[in-house]
């Protein structure tokens, strides 16, 4: 019988566990976290208040698949050559198998160690706890989830600034046609929001800019992105580039140890990537169990992502690339779905928004176009008229 | 005892697609598989209670719009992460071009 470690009881590390036991695995499987909650579902957090806390899974469900949990318990050391893990509070794991599922924690620059983040259910407890009526909120990034908790502490009647260095919203992950949709939306909805905004310096309840302004906050949150949490591999030697690095299987250079989610860099079409993406920590969670378990099968799968700000949604599938141009579909209702194609006319990515769920259709067929290399014509895409979903006939 | 509701007609939902029908305070998806085919189900995805409508169908799967959770429609079984929890499926039967669900 064989023993089977996740370090992390994440979205990723949770998913590797049952997958196991899907899959048939009847060894030991033990998944070690960190945090002492059953695990949670993080994307709730910023979108919802009062923060309800959205277990992936009620706790009988982990012991009637004979999963290990052990929650607030940190791994702290990997000892590669005896295959262990050793835990912070001093036990040993023994593992045939190691999964590294350790996620992300929230960046902070140099000057913000007085703001809050907001990545765990604490945090977000913490933040819309402080937040009512009239509560000076200064959030600092507009990213997603800078945005995300600025339209949800709108919803509480707090005042709320957004600080924004760059010239647009989200300027990582959308295209820009779709930021300035919510941009608007952010404007009319009465969030002061400052592009171009460069923090000088941040005390608890002021924040100062470059030009000189300063603005007074009861709370300051920092939603300036996240960076991997990747230690233990570095710690035991393995490589780290943006991410603990694996191969196509999701496996590092010892093939004992696996990586997966939100922790690792993968190679997607070639090119090393990391990304921060619920469906995806949860797919890769999947593949990496089945890698655990002798599966040879490169990760394929398509990213993608969804933001909900206000009622508009946004969903993106595939990677958008700056060299490429957008092709425009209109979705009724002010929505839209913006095409990329590569050299040979196979669909890249697709960027939708709208109201609701307007482009969620779209959104799913250009991932299945995405994921079988289908190649299209411009016009086709662009005419609201032909039905999408006849090109996964063809 | 059944209890026999007119969803709507034949000919509103198309092949390989769904509709939401309303009913009393509830509300449900109906679907027309491409075999052509009826079948209903609750309206709402069990893991956020988004519903379903403006999801995709693809051959006998239905894909919530909100976060890719899939179910046989058939069935209702939840075919993975992150739906756990079965959908509801109702009765249906098609008569002079209308489709009936039994809510009982
Ligand atoms: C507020 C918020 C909103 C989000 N909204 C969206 C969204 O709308 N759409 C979307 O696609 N994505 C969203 N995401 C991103 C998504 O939640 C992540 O991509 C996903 O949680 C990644 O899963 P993971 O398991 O890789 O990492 P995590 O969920 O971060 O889990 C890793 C776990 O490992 C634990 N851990 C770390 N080190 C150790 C150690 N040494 N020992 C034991 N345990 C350890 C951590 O405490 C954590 O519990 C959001 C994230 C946040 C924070
Ligand atoms: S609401 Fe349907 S998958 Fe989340």
């Amino acid at each position: 019988m064989g023993r089977m470690v996740i370090v992390g009881a994440g979205e990723c590390g949770v998913r590797a566990a049952f997958t196991l036991r899907e899959e048939g695995y009847e060894g030991t499987v033990t998944l070690v976290g960190e945090e002492p909650h059953l695990p949670y579902e993080r994307p709730p957090l910023s979108k919802n208040a009062p923060p309800a806390v959205k277990l992936i899974a009620e706790e009988t469900r982990y012991r009637d698949l004979s999963i290990d949990l052990l929650r607030g318990t940190r791994g702290q050391r990997i000892d590669r050559e005896n295959r262990r893990l050793v835990l912070a509070d001093g036990r040993t794991l023994d593992y045939d198998r190691l999964l590294i599922a350790t996620g992300a924690r929230a960046r902070r620059f140099p000057g913000m160690e007085k703001a809050c983040t907001l990545r765990s259910v604490g945090d977000a407890d913490a933040i819309l706890s402080a937040i009512d009526a009239g509560t000076k909120l200064v959030i600092i990034g507009g990213g997603f989830i800078g945005l995300e908790l600025a339209a949800t502490a709108r919803g509480l009647g707090a005042e709320v600034t957004v600080l924004e260095a760059a010239d647009r919203l989200m300027a990582r992950a959308v295209p820009a046609e779709i930021a300035a949709m919510f941009e608007d939306r952010h404007r009319q909805e009465g969030i002061r929001l400052r592009l171009g905004a460069k923090v000088e310096t941040l005390e608890e309840h002021i924040v100062e800019l470059a030009d000189g302004s300063r603005i007074e906050a009861d709370i300051v949150v920092a939603g300036v992105g996240a960076e991997p949490i990747t230690g233990l591999a570095a710690d035991a030697g393995l490589a780290v580039d943006n991410g603990i690095v694996v191969d196509g299987c999701l496996r590092t250079a010892d093939p004992s140890i696996f990586a997966a989610g939100d922790c690792c860099s993968f190679p997607y079409r070639g090119a090393p990537v990391r990304l921060e993406s619920w469906r995806c920590a949860q797919d890769q969670g999947a593949h990496a169990a089945r890698a655990m378990l002798g599966c040879g099968d490169s990760f394929g799968r398509v990213p993608w992502f969804w933001s909900d700000q206000y009622d508009l949604g946004l969903q993106v599938a595939g990677l958008a690339r700056a060299d490429q141009p957008f092709l425009k579909r209109e979705a009724g209702d002010g929505a839209f779905v913006l095409f990329q194609l590569d050299g040979q006319g196979r669909v890249l990515s697709a960027s939708g928004a709208g109201p609701g769920n307007a482009v969620a259709r779209d959104i799913s067929i250009a991932e299945k176009l995405i994921e079988r290399g289908i190649a299209v014509a411009p016009e086709v895409l662009c005419d609201p008229g032909t039905r999408l979903k006849q090109l996964l006939k063809g | 005892m059944s209890q026999w509701v007119e969803a709507c007609a034949v000919d509103d939902v198309e092949e390989e697609d769904l509709i939401r029908f309303d009913h009393d305070g509830r509300t449900f998806a109906i679907y027309r598989s491409p075999d052509d085919a009826f079948y209903a189900t609750d309206g709402l995805c069990t893991h956020e209670h988004v519903h379903l409508a403006d999801g995709l169908v693809m051959d006998h799967i239905i894909e919530c719009p909100k976060h890719n959770g899939r179910f046989d429609y058939r069935t209702g079984e939840a075919k993975g992460a992150p739906v756990c929890v079965n959908l509801r499926t109702y009765p249906v039967k098609v008569e002079d071009g209308r489709v009936l669900i039994d809510l009982s």
